[in-house]
């Protein structure tokens, strides 16, 4: 990657992000997933950073699942996404933060949508008012959550005890990135970087240390692609496309994956055991695979928090690597244990994937 | 293990009918051959290009289309000034990718 030629890039595709007071929305899948990423999110960004994030239990799905998977017309999502607004103006924020990188693409093409064909949005306005008697403003601002640890990554950089440098060898970290598909894809001037080469996770990895490593199925997708993994028999197509970008990016040697979707880090990370197994390869140095991280786990890595209290247990691909790599101190022993030293089940190793 | 499902082999039909084996040694040797996408920008800047007929894109089709005399023909053009790297907008080291095919696709070695 030529690193002038992309600065050129990215400096058409950036954008202002607001600095403070945001109304932020969970994902719906994240906290089964990875559930420290999101806890992280808020940790950093109001008790490290000293912002104003304001969550509410009471917000629902976005519904880009089903409108992805066309389960339910996009009415319905405009509505549900409405309601979600409405909440926003009720607490009293104009700038909206989603966790999650399909309720982003989500609100970002309804908002287009309303912008484009404004008498649907007085529809969906009735809609909601019948519905559950609600109104909204529409947020002055939306951004995903990647944009503000983007925004952050300087200040997180300063407070850093962890640079993303191998400490056997003094050189930068290995990193490759992986943009969500609906990131930008669907509105490139809406993703910091753009669609083709998206700067978000990039301007991360340059920040805290580390080198990004550009292969050639970059852009591809992670392989969930919802219909893809939803219907049990299109499952092959998943692992497939998985298959085809870790073997891509094999060659590189990479120290770990950094992404910023819900999807992308488990598919990527379940699918190598799942690859392991069938065709037993495994892609990470000592029959290890590659860790793969949401950038929260990084941020919260890099900060020096516990690996096992930002729940890098519940990864698939064993983190112990690339934490020796970075110097990062952990009690093995400790792994399992959950809050208040409760012992939690231990998983049944692998056969071919080495995890611990 | 027996999932349910499987890896599905590539569906793209390939009606080549060349061997690819030094092709793949290439890959082996310079992985950044397959991030390539064709763009030209090496053939638009090489200085050799507009007398000798010299271009780099042309040489990494030649070889997957198994034309390995022609490309290596057109590579004796190369001066290795590494204008082609400069603007490769993958950061491909075309330079080293040259040295690397005659490497493999000049029999004589030299």
């Amino acid at each position: 990657m030529i690193y002038q030629g992309k600065q050129k890039i990215w400096a058409d595709y950036q954008k202002e992000i607001p600095d403070n007071h945001w109304f932020y929305v969970r994902s719906c899948i994240r906290q089964n997933f990875f559930p420290g990423a999101e806890k992280m999110f808020l940790e950093i960004c109001r008790e490290v950073l000293k912002k104003d994030f304001y969550e509410t239990e009471y917000h629902t799905t976005c519904g880009g699942i089903a409108y992805h998977c066309d389960t339910i017309p996009q009415e319905t999502v405009m509505t549900i996404v409405a309601r979600q607004f409405s909440l926003m103006t009720e607490a009293g924020y104009e700038n909206y933060v989603a966790s999650c990188i399909t309720s982003f693409g989500n609100y970002i093409e309804i908002l287009e949508t309303w912008r484009e064909f404004p008498e649907v949005e007085t529809r969906i306005r009735e809609m909601l008012w019948k519905a559950c008697r609600r109104e909204f403003n529409k947020p002055k601002y939306v951004a995903h959550a990647s944009d503000l640890i983007y925004k952050y990554r300087n200040e997180i950089a300063s407070r850093a005890k962890f640079r993303l440098v191998n400490r056997f060898t003094g050189e930068p970290l290995r990193v490759v990135e992986h943009i969500g598909c609906h990131y930008s894809k669907m509105f490139p001037s809406k993703g910091v970087g753009g669609a083709e080469y998206p700067y978000v996770l990039c301007g991360m990895i340059e920040s805290w240390g580390g080198n990004v490593i550009d292969y050639p199925e970059r852009r591809h997708c992670c392989g969930y692609g919802f219909r893809q993994y939803h219907v049990k028999a299109n499952r092959g197509y998943s692992v497939s496309n998985t298959y085809k970008k870790f073997e891509s990016m094999a060659p590189y040697h990479p120290d770990f994956i950094l992404t910023n979707c819900p999807g992308c880090p488990y598919f990527m990370d379940r699918w190598q055991y799942v690859i392991a197994e069938t065709e037993g390869k495994t892609y990470g140095e000592n029959g290890y695979g590659i860790p793969v991280l949401t950038y929260e786990e990084l941020a919260s890595l890099v900060l020096g928090y516990n690996p096992w209290d930002i729940g890098l247990q519940l990864h698939q691909v064993a983190v112990e690597p690339l934490l020796d790599k970075l110097g990062v101190e952990y009690d093995p022993s400790e792994k399992y244990k959950g809050l208040n030293e409760k012992e939690l089940s231990r998983p049944e190793l692998p056969g071919v994937l080495r995890c611990c | 293990m027996d999932f349910g499902f499987k890896i599905s082999p590539s569906s793209a039909i390939n009606l080549d009918n060349v061997d690819l084996t030094k092709f793949e040694e290439l890959h082996r040797m310079e992985p950044d051959v397959y991030k390539c996408m064709a763009c030209g920008s090496c053939s638009a800047t090489c200085p050799a290009s507009p007398f000798s007929g010299m271009s780099m894109r042309k040489v990494i089709t030649a070889l997957q289309r198994g034309k390995e005399k022609e490309a290596v023909a057109m590579l004796r053009n190369c001066m290795l000034c590494g204008k082609c790297s400069m603007v490769c907008p993958r950061g491909i080291n075309t330079r080293h990718l040259i040295l690397s095919i005659f490497r493999i696709y000049r029999e004589d070695g030299k």
